[in-house]
């Protein structure tokens, strides 16, 4: 657990970065400060492991007060990771996974060791230990900027924009891979981010910044998009609010319909039996595959011929996955799948909209 | 320092032969050394080989050049041509890579669009690229031209008359003021030098003189 | 030309006092001790001011200064003035040594805190940041990435007090120079263009040795040497430090 505790600092020339901050960063969760440039997030974050020191208040980790602590030995507690990764250039991969256990003064092979399984942990192949970090891309090199961060355990982890630098693509694997890393380590994490959408995605708990190091508002992802404390905040949360706060509702309870589906190699005339303008695909598992249109199919379904615009979703998911199936299919029935990936049916936006309009249940802010 | 007032003539005099033994070969390393840049910019197998080729010839040290210079080219050692030569090929040693890596700095978006709008490969090194190159080019001509004024004293021991001299004239008659004379002399031309190239540099580059987007 | 290499295999000129041997051994003496001095003491001083930021002022200018003035001219300004103090060889020793541990400092000042200055900021807020104490960080970070130009700033200062310590010559120091030197003032052109093909060898070979220093002690994670490279490792490794006489 992180407390920040009227954590002030303002800088010589009169600057205040962060101004009081009252915050606590819950154990085993995802704190995501988030805010403009200029607003004191990165300050705060590294007043936490003192690579800032504060000029006022005080931050406690796990009750002990961080101020009390000899800097060196606090880091060395703290799990850092950073925009461009920092790693050092000299070192190879595992040597650079090794800093912090040799800094710890574990012995050599239970340090490598535990160096070699971070490299597989973080999803990297085993023959890059001895690489070094210019013979990595940039997100490769981000993914083991994480495994130096974890590699002596901390209970805490510091991570500054860690996926800003890497393009969209790869932003998204490192965050999917993120998330599943933290489910399975379930460390206390604060973490900044400038991008509300890295943040309510990653964010079990989202805390906006105002220019000043001024806390605009705290709340889980959902209840910020939902409901925004002011105009700073419903500003910064952005467009498609509504929509967006869709992804942390679970999908309504909805019965879908059940719909006559072909498989590869279906003739044409069989095809247009249903009398339907298009006609769902599925493989020999019931797996959607895509959409025909009958009027157009001349010749024995192919999977070349087929329309795959539709997305799928499950009744388990969130209602934004399951409105989304829906409005993205060509024939406006969303296509809905059990846990294995067959199909259950569909569902129409209409019938979404009329079920989200109806009072939401008991637990509406839940996760997806 | 009355010896330095009875003398002001002697020491124009060694000033500016000085200077065009430091300045001609300035400007001919640079005409040299554009090409040679450019073609192991242009050519990268070249790039190793040019750029180490150049730096093996400045380690060969200014003394030793200057004698072995009358070898190469047969002339005798008294001529100033030596000295000119010589130091044309420190010039061009330095000049060299530094024409390359500033002809490398240009972004290669510049170019890109130079070549779409239609510019030919010679007209765009004239008007692109070796412009863009300028801040970096200006800066290896300003360590050219400070190291020159430098070495070019060192002629004086084969007998090519310039500042220098006003060193071996005072230590052969053991007299100081001399000396200090000409280390004062080719201190204030290394920067005189040093300051046409700033302010050369300056008027070729109009665009980095005025402050950057609000 | 064909005297120049008679000079040089003449069996005579490799023996006694005055050989060829014996001068190199000077020259290397000289060039040694002088470089080694300069190192001492402005290694750690590079490092410090690049590691603290302090001094850095001070150190640019006087390492960017010291470039313009003539060796030649501080030598014989060094002789005059301290030469009458001391007697005997040391009036011409120890002077001499004096103004190439002077030429020899400022390529190695501006190459250790060059070296150090141009360490990757992210690398060092992440050794902070990882609980590295300030020792560390420079020890463990920044001059193993430092090493390039603290290498590349040494052979600047090596090539510059090998030449200098040619020119001291004329002021009766032994070492190559003295082919050269000799060979001026009673007009043997094979002499002194023998000692000069030796000077230049010498300079080649002694800039040779630090190229291959430079290969052994630099990791190839830093000099890139291991095919792929980004732009933001190769950025800085090149700065070139010149100053020569």
């Amino acid at each position: 657990m992180i407390r920040f505790e009227g954590a002030t600092k303002t800088f010589p020339d009169g600057t205040v970065a962060v101004g009081g901050l009252d915050l606590l960063a819950a154990t085993g969760s995802i704190t995501v400060l988030v805010g403009p440039s200029g607003c004191g997030k990165t300050t705060s974050l590294r007043m936490v492991n003192r690579m800032i020191e504060p000029t006022g208040g005080r931050i406690m980790i796990d009750d002990r007060d961080t101020a009390s602590m000899d800097a060196a030995q606090l880091r060395r507690g703290i799990g850092y990771v950073i925009q461009h990764a920092g790693l050092f250039p000299h070192r190879t991969i595992v040597d650079n996974i090794a800093t912090v256990p040799r800094l710890l003064g574990w012995d050599r092979s239970t340090t490598r060791n535990r160096a070699l399984e971070l490299i597989e942990r973080v999803g990297l192949p085993a023959s890059f230990a001895g690489r070094y970090p210019h013979q990595l891309s940039g997100g490769q090199q981000q993914r083991v900027g994480v495994a130096r961060a974890l590699a002596a355990d901390p209970p805490v982890m510091l991570m500054d924009e860690p996926f800003s630098a890497v393009d969209p693509v790869v932003r998204e694997q490192l965050q999917e891979e993120f998330l599943r890393l933290q489910s399975e380590l379930g460390k206390t994490i604060l973490f900044v981010t400038h991008d509300i959408d890295e943040a309510v995605k990653l964010g079990d708990q989202v805390a906006v910044l105002r220019v000043g190091g001024v806390l605009a508002q705290v709340a889980d992802p959902a209840t910020l998009l939902r409901d925004p404390v002011d105009d700073f905040v419903a500003d910064f949360a952005g467009r498609d609010r509504g929509y967006r706060g869709l992804g942390f509702r679970p999908a309504p309870s909805l019965t879908p319909r059940s719909e006559p589906a072909v498989t590869l190699g279906t003739s044409p005339e069989e095809v247009r039996r249903s009398g339907n303008a298009w006609v769902l695909v599925v493989d020999d598992d019931r797996r959607p595959l895509g959409w025909v249109e009958p009027a157009r199919v001349t010749e024995p379904v192919a999977t070349d011929r087929l329309h795959r615009g539709g997305t799928v979703a499950r009744l388990d998911g969130s209602s934004r996955a399951i409105l989304d199936a829906a409005l993205s299919s060509p024939s406006g029935r969303g296509v809905v799948v059990d846990d294995d990936g067959c199909l259950l049916g569909t569902v129409t936006s209409a019938e979404v909209v009329a079920a989200l309009q109806s009072p939401p249940g008991p637990d509406s802010s839940g996760q997806p | 320092m009355t010896w330095i007032l009875d003398h002001l003539d002697d020491i124009g005099y060694y000033t500016l032969q000085h200077a065009w033994l430091a300045a001609l070969p300035l400007l001919l390393g640079l005409l040299l050394a554009t090409p040679l840049g450019w073609a192991a910019r242009r050519y990268r197998g070249l790039y190793t080989p040019v750029v180490a080729g150049t730096g093996l010839l400045y380690t060969i040290p200014s003394l030793a050049l200057f004698i072995l210079m009358p070898l190469i080219l047969g002339t005798q050692i008294l001529d100033p041509v030596n000295v000119v030569v010589a130091m044309t090929i420190y010039t061009v040693a330095l000049l060299t890579r530094t024409v390359a890596d500033g002809l490398g700095a240009v972004p290669d978006s510049v170019i890109a669009s130079a070549t779409a709008m239609g510019l030919g490969p010679v007209r765009r090194l004239f008007t692109v690229e070796l412009p863009l190159a300028v801040p970096v080019i200006a800066a290896g001509l300003r360590v050219a031209a400070v190291s020159n004024v430098s070495i070019v004293s060192v002629a004086a021991l084969i007998g090519v008359p310039q500042l220098g001299s006003l060193f071996t004239d005072g230590f052969y008659r053991d007299f100081l003021d001399p000396i200090v004379a000409g280390l004062v002399a080719c201190v204030v031309l290394a920067l005189l030098f040093d300051l046409v190239i700033v302010v050369l540099a300056r008027l070729l580059t109009p665009w980095l003189r005025t402050g950057g987007a609000p | 030309m064909n005297d120049v290499l008679k000079w040089l295999t003449d069996g005579a000129h490799w023996r006694g006092g005055e050989g060829i041997p014996l001068r190199l051994g000077e020259h290397l003496l000289y060039s040694g001790l002088a470089l080694l001095v300069a190192a001492v003491l402005a290694v750690p001083l590079g490092l410090w001011v690049g590691h603290t930021g302090r001094g850095r002022y001070l150190a640019v200018n006087v390492s960017g200064g010291l470039r313009a003035v003539p060796s030649l001219g501080l030598l014989f300004a060094a002789i005059m003035l301290l030469g009458p103090r001391l007697s005997g060889e040391a009036g011409v020793f120890i002077p001499s040594e004096l103004v190439l541990v002077v030429l020899a400092v400022p390529p190695i000042l501006a190459g250790a805190y060059a070296g150090v200055e141009q360490v990757d900021a992210a690398a060092r807020d992440a050794a902070r940041g990882m609980g590295m104490r300030g020792w560390q960080v420079l020890w463990q970070v920044e001059v193993p990435n430092a090493m390039p130009l603290v290498i590349s700033g040494l052979r600047s200062a090596a090539l510059q007090v090998v030449a200098t310590a040619t020119l001291a010559a004329t002021v009766g120091l032994g070492g190559l120079g003295r082919f050269l030197i000799d060979g001026l003032s009673v007009r043997d052109y094979a002499q002194m263009a023998g000692g000069a093909v030796l000077v230049a060898a010498l300079a080649l070979l002694v800039d040779l040795l630090g190229a291959t220093l430079q290969r052994l002690v630099v990791s190839p994670g830093v000099t890139g040497q291991t095919g792929r490279s980004t732009a933001r490792t190769r950025r800085g490794g090149r700065l070139r430090l010149a100053l020569r006489s």
